[in-house]
């Protein structure tokens, strides 16, 4: 008996890991208290203590806290809004006096100005900052036009939906292109279906990298919205507010959905950290397994090679044997081993004690022409290979069909040291090709949905 | 959902040049001239007594220039009041230290009768302007500023203070100048208020007008050009066709200011309504209509766009953000600092009521004091009949009108336009009858101060029933409440709010009005109440000055107890208890 799948290689993230510092941090907190006094002297009411913490370059972070943990107080405190009792706060090397200059914030009930126009709106925090007219107005189109409402321009906010209104708001903190995007639970003002559909926009734009912002702090009290949005969410305690811990979240942004296991453990894990004030974060998590790897090595087998070898299993039922096909067709085991493990994925062979036997399937597909063996082959690899399956829905949701390779490489990197993850993908690319799934063209290095 | 807010840059260039630019034109260029006509004479020779005005004629051909000139001194009233409102109300909004000296005198000044301001301002405006009959003017529109500044600023203040969070946050993170903060969020958001305060303020304006043409000062009479001096003329030859026409007159006025001027601004100013979602009834004016078909004022705009475009910066650059001053409360001084301020104060009070005091007891003897401390109770009782009877007639109607929406959509116009009618106009009719039926005047006063208070209760009472929830009302209805029950435990608590304000403003237009209806006359005839209204008035018209100073302070005295002890109160109680 062979092994024949290897078992991945187990390279999740172990939870308690501290953040992966993307880049330099932008903005630190240090031991930042807040206290507010009572009426008629009655002492201090304290809302934050000793925060420490820093939003690094390019990561997307999330506060997640019950009410009275003081999410929002911090928010403030880090944008300049009011000043911590002690601590303080660093944002690019300065100590914050006043409204951070780093920071564009979208606020929970929009704030748009209802006397103003959503293109007067966008435009007015370029005048704050002295932009002249026509560089203003160009710059508030595109950012308008980025969140989708080209042609509400002169529309008023009362005229739009809550969605719309608060897409008005990120196109208002866009166009600031701030070094951090502050988001003060920009979903929860809205109705489910439309929050949902917004965060999913958000998320894209996010991944996709042109991001009108470095790096973005969320306030939430949605453990879900957390989990789908963010690199790292830090959960706040209540009474007083303080940090309890951190989760990083290991997933893919693909692989953020609610159907994903792993995607279900996170959530019920943080759920668990959240209703134990009192439970120690990590100790709460250690429940949740580490993540389970989605996407199974694929062989090191390439298309041709595996319909070259069912070929000729067919043409000659009598070779069974491993080692003898070895021999006979002077393929080395271990680069025969490869194109079996695949025809066996595949469900084109089965593997018995050292031999090998074509299925039903395997046998049509060998003898049928190059069509209809291509048609099998498609079928096949969408069915049994969760990877490609991932490219080819991922290339037809994309409205022009094509996506940058570096998207799917990352992925696999969380997965695979980084030269079987550059393996996997040729490997899939391979495959793809010969199914005409997708292309990938390496000179911009994107790929594309086969052209029928 | 969205509708199309700017015709298309197609649309506009099809139809280069429209019948509305013509009427917008011919109106504007029309404004001017009367406007022109009707100034030119503010400037004639005055040099009492021996150069003396033109005597008002009672020709009815002379009331459109007389109601012109009455106009026109409203709305200078006006622009001064814009202007100190913007100033006071900012000052008071945003400098911590003026705001505790600025908020109480506000709150005084606005108790202090205005008509007990004509003859203390009088000589000084004469002397200022030496030579002119602009002095005089100048006195009746210091009155009719009087009259509608302080709910304006107070509204203005009010405004400023209550600029949401989200907002204030929101101008902050996107670092607006105070400049940028001041004109696109603070103005923007008080505008609606003050727009609607400033609407009122000039309609009770015209009992102002009215009272403050024709003064008469050491039984010398001054007498201005215009609507006032005309009613005041009729009365004393007790000419009816004249205050007919004058009455006549004055309602086309009314009407004819809310068509021009405040129905479009109100229109135009719904859209500063802080509200996310489209209000369903939004206010409509023909004039607007013509002036947004027209592109004249698109045109105008454009044109001085790189001008607002050129002061924003400039003033952006001098009026930067304010800066966060972190872990210290705003400029932070030595406490000692704040107690020598305060101290300050408080000897230039004492000091102030001293020399007052000083300058009454020169004349006055003290007993006279407590005299007039009891005029002042005479008048306060007819102040609360008035106030109670015209709850008491006008609550039950006024809710009536507004759980049925269609007499409230007919109906609350009349009210305002009865509320911003000068009531002293109709006085003679009043007076008429007490003279034939032989009732005194210390009765019949309440009445006279009720013409033009009144009103305010009506109409705050037909907003408050409006303003109701219908799901409240339907379960009233489903729960079976009826009469009493329904009165007790939904009509009362619901309309309470808006009663008090109501109350408040028809207390503080009787005290006003005191002074003019304690003592009144048709021809010959006058009749005398007993009161503090009719002591200023006397004292006036002798010129005894510590006697007005004294009539005046008590007036006030009572005005702001009578507030503090009772409307606040009440006020406080409705915002805790009642608000919906």
């Amino acid at each position: 008996m062979m092994t024949l799948f290897t078992t991945a290689p187990f390279t999740a993230t172990p939870l308690d890991r501290p953040s992966r510092p993307k880049g330099a941090p932008i903005i630190i907190a240090r031991d930042v208290c807040k206290e507010f006094e009572l009426p008629d002297g009655n002492g201090t009411f304290t809302v934050l203590k000793d925060i420490n913490l820093q939003i690094h370059e390019g990561e997307f972070v999330a506060l997640l806290g019950r009410s009275g943990s003081g999410k929002s107080t911090l928010l403030r405190i880090l944008a300049g809004l009011i000043p911590p009792t002690s601590g303080e706060v660093i944002s690019s090397g300065q100590r914050v006096t006043g409204p951070n200059p780093d920071v564009a914030m979208v606020f929970q009930t929009f704030a748009l100005l209802p006397w103003l126009t959503v293109l007067q709106n966008v435009e007015l925090s370029l005048e704050a900052l002295g932009v002249p007219p026509k560089e203003r107005r160009e710059r508030a189109l595109k950012a308008i036009d980025m969140v989708g409402l080209d042609g509400f321009e002169s529309a008023y906010p009362k005229e739009l939906s809550g969605g719309m209104k608060q897409r008005v708001g990120f196109a208002r903190a866009f166009v600031r292109q701030p070094k951090v995007l502050f988001m003060d639970e920009p979903f929860s003002a809205l109705d489910v279906l439309t929050a949902e559909n917004l965060r999913g926009e958000i998320a894209e734009l996010w991944e996709q990298g042109d991001f009108p912002a470095k790096s973005v702090l969320l306030i939430t009290h949605n453990i879900e919205e957390a989990v789908l949005l963010a690199d790292r969410v830090i959960i706040l305690g209540a009474n007083p507010g303080r940090v309890r811990g951190e989760v990083v979240i290991d997933l893919s942004y693909a692989a953020r959905e609610r159907s994903n296991k792993h995607f279900k453990e996170l959530v019920d894990g943080i759920y668990i950290a959240m209703t134990n004030p009192d439970r120690d974060v990590r100790d709460a998590m250690a429940g949740v397994p580490r993540r389970e790897n989605p996407y199974p090595p694929l062989p090191h087998a390439t298309a041709g090679g595996i319909s070259g070898l069912l070929e000729v299993l067919n043409e000659r039922p009598d070779l069974r044997d491993l080692p003898e096909i070895s021999s006979t067709l002077q393929l080395p085991t271990d680069e025969l081993l490869p194109i079996v493990d695949a025809a066996v994925l595949l469900g084109f062979a089965v593997v018995n004690e050292g031999d090998i036997t074509l299925t039903d399937i395997g046998r049509v597909f060998s003898s049928a022409d190059i069509q209809t063996s291509k048609e099998i082959f498609r079928r096949q690899v969408l069915e049994r290979v969760p990877l490609i399956r991932q490219i080819y829905t991922t290339l037809t949701e994309r409205p022009n069909g094509m996506i940058r390779a570096g998207v799917f490489l990352d992925m696999l990197e969380e997965h695979f040291p980084e030269e079987e993850a550059q393996q996997q993908f040729d490997i899939a690319v391979d495959w793809g090709r010969y199914t005409e799934l997708f292309e990938y063209d390496q000179t911009d290095d994107r790929l594309r949905l086969s052209q029928p | 959902m969205v509708r199309l807010t700017f015709p298309t840059r197609e649309a506009l260039q099809r139809a280069p040049f429209r019948w509305a630019d013509v009427a917008v034109i011919i109106g504007t260029l029309g404004l001017l001239t009367l406007i022109a006509l009707v100034g030119r004479t503010a400037f004639v020779p005055f040099e009492p007594p021996t150069v003396m005005p033109e005597p008002i004629s009672l020709n009815v051909v002379n009331l459109p220039y007389y109601m012109g000139r009455s106009l026109l001194r409203m709305f200078i009233a006006l622009l001064f009041s814009l202007l100190f409102t913007f100033t006071y109300g900012y000052l008071a909004a945003h400098s911590p230290r003026a705001e505790r000296v600025l908020l109480p005198l506000l709150d005084i000044l606005q108790s202090v009768p205005v008509l007990g301001f004509l003859s203390v301002t009088l000589s000084f405006f004469i002397a200022l302007f030496r030579g002119s009959l602009l002095g005089l003017e100048a006195v009746a529109i210091f009155a009719i500023f009087t009259s509608q500044v302080w709910n304006m600023t107070f509204s203005f203040y009010h405004s400023l203070r209550s600029v949401p969070r989200e907002l204030r946050e929101c101008a902050r993170v996107f670092r607006l100048s105070r400049w940028q903060y001041f004109t696109r969020v603070e103005v923007p958001y008080a505008m609606l208020g003050l727009m609607w305060n400033t609407m009122m303020s000039f309609g009770g304006g015209w009992f102002f007008v009215a009272a403050s043409e024709a003064i008469s000062v050491l039984n010398q009479e001054y007498q201005l050009p215009g609507i006032g001096s005309y009613v005041a003329k009729a009365i004393e030859e007790a000419n009816v066709t004249a205050i007919v026409a004058a009455i006549v007159a004055m309602g086309l006025m009314i009407v004819t200011v809310d068509q021009l001027v405040w129905r479009p601004l109100i229109a135009w100013a719904q859209r500063f309504r802080n509200e996310q979602t489209e209000a369903k009834d939004t206010p409509n004016s023909w004039v607007l209509n013509l002036l947004r078909t027209s592109q004249l004022p698109k045109l105008i705009g454009a044109a001085l766009e790189p001008l607002r475009e050129f002061i924003d910066r400039l003033l952006s650059g001098t009026l930067r953000p304010k800066s966060l001053r972190m872990g210290k409360p705003p400029l932070m001084l030595p406490v000692w600092v704040d107690r020598l301020y305060d101290g300050i104060l408080i000897a230039a009070l004492i000091g102030g009521a001293t020399v007052l005091l000083r300058f009454v007891l020169s004349e006055v003897p003290l007993g006279e004091i407590l005299q007039v401390c009891g005029l002042g109770l005479i008048t306060l009782v007819r102040v609360i009949v008035l106030t109670a009877i015209s709850t008491l007639v006008w609550t039950p109607i006024g809710v009536a009108i507004g759980f049925n929406p269609r007499l409230s959509r007919l109906l609350q116009p009349v009210a305002q336009f009865l509320a911003s009618f000068p009531a002293n106009f109709l006085f003679p009719f009043v007076t008429m009858l007490l003279i034939a039926s032989g009732v005194s005047l210390d009765v019949g006063s309440i009445v006279l101060m009720a013409l033009g208070a009144q009103w305010y209760v009506l109409f705050n009472v037909i907003a408050g029933a409006q303003s109701i929830p219908s799901d409240l009302r339907e379960m009233a209805a489903n729960m079976r409440l009826r009469g009493w029950q329904l009165w007790k435990r939904l009509i009362i608590p619901g309309v309470f709010p808006a009663w008090v304000t109501g109350g408040i403003t028809a207390s503080g237009g009787a005290w006003n009005a005191s002074i003019v209806a304690e003592i009144v006359s048709w021809g010959d005839v006058t009749l005398r109440a007993t009161g503090l209204g009719a002591y200023i008035t006397t004292a006036t018209q002798n010129g005894d000055w510590p006697r007005i100073v004294l009539g005046v302070a008590m007036m006030s005295l009572f005005v702001v107890g009578l507030n503090r002890l009772f409307w606040r109160r009440l006020y406080a109680l409705s915002e805790q208890r009642y608000a919906l």
